[in-house]
């Protein structure tokens, strides 16, 4: 797993991919920031919070999109899938690789609040929570980007399918509204991103929500794992 | 030690594999000579476990590749017929990143030298390998099987893409290795499976059809009977003489080589012998056979001889008794 670790993490900066993502989460969580908190001297963070979100929906598919797909098209997986690891620890370098850059980002925002914590009394539990509400979200929308780009030989399917599926798991509770069913309703609002995470944004930290997503990250790795082990029987 | 039991592989409704057994033994090279489309590479990527057979087993070592992956993949190099590189890596990050991956646990600078050095990459060892020429891409991906000093090597066509020189030193290398490890390596060229390997599977449309060694198996696809011969003398004259030989099937002017000098690519019916015959003809009329080979049997003409078994041997037979007969009445 160290080895697979230590090659994404590398491929992602000669890639350009670690630049691009981390340099257009530092503009985009900058503006925002700006927008909502500097302008009005206010140190209510959630404005740039909330507005970080939708920036993620759009970087972390760039994030995931070559991870799998890349190798099947550049027959590297070849390498992989005959060297004497499981697929496990296959996926978990990758997917652990990911995600320390997709932190490098999220954690960014935590010197904004330093920042403006000189100024005047920071709600450091609505930081702290939105900082843990994102890696639990993030965790599981990476683990969704993979299962999408284990499902192609094209980064670019993978992007735009990643974005598609991700977009869909965080607007299940808009769906659920026009579901006149009331059960199903239910059950779409109960598995909906969105519902799941905007407590987290409140600081409010819900158990029940915490294992929501890693419930939902360990079943998409596991999905994962299984497209990657059905290719070797078609 | 490899052995394969039944193995069969179907894609959809294709059979690409279709109950395959053989066995290669330590310090045996193993040639697998096919045709495009035979079965070789997915009988490879069964063997090493990147595809799973529809039915049948494969142990590497004593180990069920399915039951048992990673014991077994412990034991593989493996050169897949397109290397698997990471074309934005050194071939030093490259091969120490094969090296953490396989959880090699030799002394690594001083083994990865030594893998450079036998495979001649050392002088490209800091370039990336995108800009590397398609003969040292495919040594680099040589190179990777070696590392970490697995007892099984399997290489699916290793020498593609190597230039002359290249393809004599790298054979030379397969069969140093052969001493020492198991080697599968596959290919289409019947002269290099001759050349390198102890014993020859031919496989066809997914099934063995001779399974054999080496020096047996040459003999019996010796082709005396085509012959490429360069012979000074007026060309459409040798033609026509050469055509009245008894058992001359065709002859073809290939090639003019040096003024007044062109070679030619005889045919006779098979298992009939015309160079004496030719030879005398032609110093008849004053001209000179500068040089005389049998051309080497295309698979097309292998698989033929294989499939068709004896009843091919037994028709040939009585078509030489008949020229010979021939030969007699005319003389
Ligand atoms: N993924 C696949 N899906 C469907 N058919 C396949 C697939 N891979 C291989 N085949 C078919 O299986 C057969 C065997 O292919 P294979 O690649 O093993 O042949 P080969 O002996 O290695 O040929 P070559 O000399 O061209 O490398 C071919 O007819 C091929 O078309
Ligand atoms: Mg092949």
């Amino acid at each position: 797993m160290n080895a697979i670790l230590k090659r994404e993490i590398r491929a992602y900066f000669d890639s350009l991919i670690g630049y691009i993502y981390i340099t257009a989460f530092f503009a985009g969580s900058g503006i925002l920031f700006s927008v909502s908190s500097l302008q009005y001297g206010s140190t209510d963070m959630s404005g740039m919070y909330s507005g970080l979100f939708y920036i993620l929906l759009v970087l972390i598919p760039i994030l995931t999109m070559r991870t799998l797909s890349e190798e099947k098209r550049q027959k590297t997986d070849q390498l992989l899938l005959t060297a004497p690891i499981s697929l496990t620890s296959l996926v978990l370098g990758k997917f652990v690789a990911a995600m320390l850059i997709y932190s490098i980002g999220v954690c960014m925002t935590i010197v904004y609040a330093t920042v403006v914590s000189f100024f005047g009394a920071v709600s450091w539990l609505t930081v702290f929570g939105n900082v843990v509400g994102l890696l639990l979200l993030g965790a599981a929308y990476i683990a969704v980007g993979m299962l999408i780009s284990s499902l192609t030989e094209n980064q670019v399917i993978a992007a735009i399918g990643g974005f598609a599926a991700m977009l869909v798991l965080y607007l299940i509770s808009a769906i659920a509204t026009i579901i006149p069913v009331d059960w199903i309703a239910r059950i779409f609002t109960e598995l909906s991103f969105a519902e799941r995470y905007s407590p987290f944004t409140y600081g409010v930290f819900d158990f029940s929500n915490v294992l929501f997503f890693i419930s939902a990250t360990v079943i998409f790795l596991f999905l994962t794992i299984r497209v990657l082990e059905r290719r070797r029987w078609s | 030690m490899i052995e394969v039991k039944n193995l069969v592989k179907t894609y959809g409704d294709k059979r690409a594999v279709a109950g395959i057994s053989f066995k290669a033994n330590d310090g045996e090279i193993l040639g697998f000579l096919g045709p495009n489309g035979a079965g070789k590479s997915t009988t490879m990527n069964i063997l090493t476990g990147y595809l799973s057979s529809t039915s049948g087993e494969a142990y590497i070592n004593g180990h069920d590749i399915l039951e048992d992956p990673i014991a077994a993949k412990r034991e593989i190099g493996y050169l897949p017929e397109f290397p698997p590189l990471y074309l934005d890596m050194t071939v030093k990050e490259y091969l120490y990143f094969v090296y953490e991956l396989r959880g090699c646990r030799l002394p690594r600078n001083t083994h990865l030298k030594e893998i450079c050095e036998l495979v001649k990459i050392d002088n490209v060892y800091n370039r990336r390998i995108n800009n590397l020429s398609k003969g040292y891409k495919q040594r680099v991906g040589l190179a990777q099987a070696l590392v970490g000093n697995p007892n099984v090597l399997i290489l699916d066509e290793p020498t593609v893409g190597l230039d002359p020189k290249q393809i004599i030193e790298i054979r030379t290398l397969i069969k140093k290795l052969g001493k020492n490890h198991t080697v599968i390596l596959s290919s289409h060229i019947l002269s290099e499976v001759q050349a390198v390997c102890d014993r020859i599977v031919v496989i066809n449309q997914g099934k063995i059809v001779a399974d054999d060694t080496a020096d047996n198996l040459s003999r019996e696809l010796t082709a005396d009977h085509k012959l490429i011969a360069r012979i000074d003398g007026p060309k459409d004259e040798v033609i026509k003489l050469v055509q009245t030989i008894p058992g001359v099937v065709s002859i073809v002017a290939d090639m003019q080589r040096e003024r007044g000098v062109w070679e030619y690519n005889i045919e006779a019916v098979e298992g009939t012998d015309i160079r004496r015959e030719l030879n005398r003809r032609l110093m008849s009329r004053n001209w000179y056979i500068l040089g005389l080979r049998s051309s080497e049997l295309s698979l097309e003409d292998i698989f033929l001889k294989l499939t068709m078994g004896e009843s091919v041997n037994e028709f040939l037979a009585d078509k030489a008794d008949d020229l010979e007969e021939r030969y007699k009445e005319e003389e």
